[in-house]
């Protein structure tokens, strides 16, 4: 390899990438949850693949060297690695602050301590619905409610700070205020409540979980309610569904500008959802230094700067601020990942988008597909 | 709005927020959940003065006079830099006993 090639996006024009600050550890795709909205790929990777602790302990330190300063540690479900307490060992001693993203299943009291002791620094609890019924039947995990609501209280008893993460859709946002009640009462600093990303598995739920504008509107007052009410013991961070916002999201701040995503077999990624812009390559921490591939890979570069944008992006005020929107929603919807994202009301598939989102939310249908890892393989 | 600290107030960082070095760009950042936040000087002076004793009074005169301020200034400072905090849960406040 020459020293310090120039870094160009897809069209051959010269980007300067920034320094990295955030990273998402998949570190696992197996999951005892079948939430039919999963992020995770429809095409999911498999145990035997993983990386080891150890490999992972050196991607930490590649991440920090890189100036990375907080890693996500998440999955499929962490905690289903035997082996978390020593990945999370590695994400300490790289420096990182680390995140633990979990939905509490199969982490018991003493894991939790020895993850206490191993350096974990702030853990995220996904919740599905207010109510055993509810929650597990969106996890597909009987008996999901009752270890969720135990593994709260332990986090509350060692006393790590803690987020609640509540995905809403038609079949539970309108319980809402009592998801937002819930949450105080386990002594959250933060809930997140967002709507559901209609990629991946959960486009394959759409007609059951497309949430209506009605339902849209009640959970923003809701939201504004309870930012007031809460001001000073709760933050609550709130996102709408893509197609009731006129812009888009700034996804990932910016393809490859602030953040990346390392998959369970060690595939470096811009952000997890990838894979789904089936034309592109990436690259295998495994093959190549974590610098290089953020740095020079094809994979990095292409959506780098605002060069490679077509109209209307090019010529908008805001091609700084969003980005384009998305590009794994534009390879969705438009099947182009270089097209403005149709989340977008300045795209010209803006309106088709929202009317197929109209329909799928005026649906009755309410049985889920649930994830799950295809046999054989 | 309600002031969420007044001057006898004793602020701290809370478990899970912390003060540390990011060495790749030379800047003081605040580490709390899913946050990495960039401080500037004046930041990261307020809040290396809080050491979980000192009321947000007694932290303004020390830093008013280290850095031979006014003291109402400085206190205008503080309390914003720390009531923005508050807001997002990365400073607590406990009550004088």
């Amino acid at each position: 390899m020459k020293d310090h090639p120039q870094p160009r996006d897809l069209d051959g024009n010269a980007v300067t990438p920034r320094a990295p600050i955030a990273m998402l550890a998949e570190i696992t795709h197996r999951c005892p949850l079948a939430c039919p909205y999963c992020s995770n790929p429809v095409d999911l990777v498999r145990g035997q693949s993983e990386l080891t602790a150890e490999e992972w302990a050196d991607a930490f330190r590649q991440a920090a060297d890189l100036g990375v300063l907080q890693v996500h540690i998440s999955g499929g479900e962490p905690g289903a690695r035997r082996d978390l307490a020593q990945i999370v060992a590695g994400a300490r001693d790289a420096g990182l602050y680390s995140n633990l993203i979990t939905s509490g299943i199969g982490i018991t009291r003493q894991r939790l301590e020895e993850l206490n002791r191993a350096g974990v620094d702030h853990v995220q609890l996904s919740l599905q619905g207010i109510r055993p019924d509810m929650a597990d039947r969106i996890s597909g995990h009987p008996g999901s409610w009752d270890k969720k609501m135990a593994f709260a209280e332990w986090v509350g008893q060692i006393g790590f700070p803690l987020t609640i993460n509540a995905v809403v859709h038609r079949q539970n946002m309108d319980r809402l205020p009592d998801m937002i009640a819930l949450a105080e009462t386990l002594g959250a600093r933060r809930i997140e409540v967002a709507t559901v990303q209609f990629h991946g598995w959960a486009d394959l739920n759409r007609a059951a979980l497309m949430p209506t504008r009605e339902q849209a509107a009640f959970a923003r007052s809701v939201v504004n309610d309870a930012r007031i009410r809460l001001r000073g013991r709760m933050v609550i961070d709130y996102v709408p569904a893509d197609h009731h916002a006129t812009y888009p999201k700034a996804c990932m701040g910016g393809w490859g500008s602030t953040g990346l995503n390392i998959a369970p077999d060690g595939t470096v990624l811009p952000c997890h959802a990838a894979q789904s812009i089936n034309w592109m390559r990436f690259e295998n921490l495994r093959d190549r230094p974590l610098a290089d591939i953020w740095h020079l890979s094809d994979s990095f570069n292409a959506f780098r700067g605002t060069a490679w944008m077509p109209e209307p992006c090019r010529s908008c005020e805001r091609k700084e601020v969003d980005f384009g929107g998305c590009r794994c929603q534009a390879m969705a919807l438009a099947g182009d990942a270089r097209a403005t994202d149709p989340a977008c009301s300045r795209s010209p598939l803006h309106a088709a988008v929202v009317a197929r989102a109209e329909d799928d939310a005026a649906s009755e249908a309410t049985d889920l597909t649930y994830r799950r890892m295809v046999k054989g393989g | 709005m309600e002031p969420l600290i007044e001057p006898d107030d004793i602020p701290y960082l809370p478990r899970g927020v912390r003060l540390a070095d990011d060495r790749v760009r030379g800047l003081r950042v605040l580490q709390a959940p899913e946050r990495a936040m960039q401080l500037d000087q004046i930041g990261d002076a307020i809040l290396s003065e809080l050491d979980g004793t000192r009321s947000m009074a007694a932290i303004t005169r020390d830093l008013a006079a280290k850095y031979a301020a006014p003291e109402d200034q400085i206190a205008g400072d503080v309390r914003d830099f720390l009531t923005g905090l508050i807001e997002r849960r990365m400073v607590f406040v406990k009550v004088r006993p």
